[in-house]
């Protein structure tokens, strides 16, 4: 069997073997988006409940808390990248490394110092490649994140927040996640989170009016644990909604790969039948050529 | 009977909701009960056990630890960083 013909069997066999894995990862992928989306609901009555109350608090109260209380002139800022563990996911990572990078870019022109606080495998190499500094990083568990995991890094990030700039706190936070629109579309956004804008939302009828609440123990120390509640459960909207905008790409570029992976598979059917073809004639003409030379001899 | 509308949620999930004739739990000052026509009140709460007496049936009981609760107009939202339901 000529050589050629054999290099064509193997990179048909390889390639068939490869578009197996695509295929399975991609139903994986589509299988847990659902998955990821009923828990990104199962989570918003929480983050309703949550803003509702913060909008009480604030609509009767002239908010005076360390939280909402906006630097003169900012100096420093947290950067909260939102990426994934693992790769094969299309561009998703380095869609959200980019807006981040452009965000770090627009910061540092308004002479704003960024601390990046990295969340996911894929910034952590990012910023490791090119020896860059980071605060703080988290991994593991992009594509299924956990409440613990958001408590953790909220707590972090307002403790970094609380403490005075001249003792390295930072005077802003933002977040960058990936925002899912649709099966089809997500798109990297970024978020500031810190200091607070509450915006109450305006009461459209006497229902929906808020009432003028008791607090208890006092207005202040509900804020108190309100707030950083608040954050947290920002965090884990984002960390879920990140992670479903994940799944969905690694669906998309798995699945786009198993196509690819199809029509090398027919490519290379071709051009092995034409390499048998080629070798079945050659043989055919030596041995015509052979009995010719026989005969006339 | 005005009703109590109830909802206890956690912080990824919902936990428990329907109507109730009152509810009791523990805020970091100490017990509170509220029947229809409560006060708006905003309170944090405290670690202990919640309870919830359904319209219809048996009370509903969880373990509840950290969060604050709300009343006004007769709704109740419970907002815990972790719920557990204890059956009985």
């Amino acid at each position: 069997m000529g050589a050629q013909i054999r290099v064509y069997r193997q990179k048909i066999a390889s390639t068939s073997s490869m578009k197996k894995i695509f295929k399975a990862m991609e139903l994986i992928a589509t299988s847990r988006i659902g998955k990821a989306r009923s828990r990104a609901q199962a989570a918003s009555p929480y983050a309703e409940a949550i803003t509702r109350a913060v909008s009480a608090v604030a609509s009767q109260n002239d908010i005076e808390h360390v939280l909402t209380q906006k630097a003169d002139a900012p100096k420093r800022a947290a950067v909260l990248i939102m990426t994934s563990d693992r790769g094969l996911a299309g561009a998703y990572s380095t869609n959200v490394l980019k807006r981040a990078e452009s965000l770090t870019a627009r910061l540092k022109e308004d002479g704003i110092e960024v601390r990046p606080y990295l969340y996911g495998r894929k910034a952590q190499a990012f910023y490791d490649f090119r020896d860059r500094e980071y605060d703080k990083v988290w991994t593991g568990q992009t594509d299924a994140p956990a409440v613990e995991r958001a408590r953790e890094i909220g707590q972090t990030l307002v403790e970094r927040f609380t403490q005075p700039t001249e003792e390295g706190g930072v005077d802003e936070l933002y977040l960058v996640y990936t925002q899912f629109k649709s099966m089809v579309s997500q798109e990297p956004v970024v978020q500031r989170l810190l200091p607070l804008a509450v915006v109450a939302k305006e009461a459209e009828s006497a229902e929906e009016f808020l009432p003028q609440y008791d607090f208890e123990p006092s207005p202040e120390e509900v804020l108190d644990e309100l707030l950083p509640k608040y954050i947290e459960s920002k965090i884990f909207a984002a960390m879920l909604e990140a992670s479903a905008s994940e799944l969905a790409a690694r669906q998309r570029a798995m699945k786009s790969a198993a196509d690819n992976a199809d029509e090398l598979i027919r490519k290379y059917t071709l051009l092995r039948n034409n390499a048998r073809q080629a070798e079945i004639t050659q043989e055919l003409t030596e041995l015509i050529a052979g009995a010719d030379a026989l005969a006339s001899s | 009977m005005a009703q109590l509308d109830v909802q206890v949620v956690a912080s990824d999930h919902a936990v428990w909701s329907g109507q109730a004739k009152s509810v009791r739990a523990r805020t970091v000052e100490g017990d509170i009960g509220i029947l229809p026509g409560h006060t708006p009140v905003l309170a944090l709460l405290g670690e202990g056990e919640l309870v919830v007496e359904p319209v219809s049936g048996t009370a509903v009981k969880a373990q509840v630890s950290g969060g604050f609760f709300s009343v006004d107009h007769d709704r109740v939202t419970i907002v815990a960083d972790d719920a557990e339901l204890s059956h009985g």
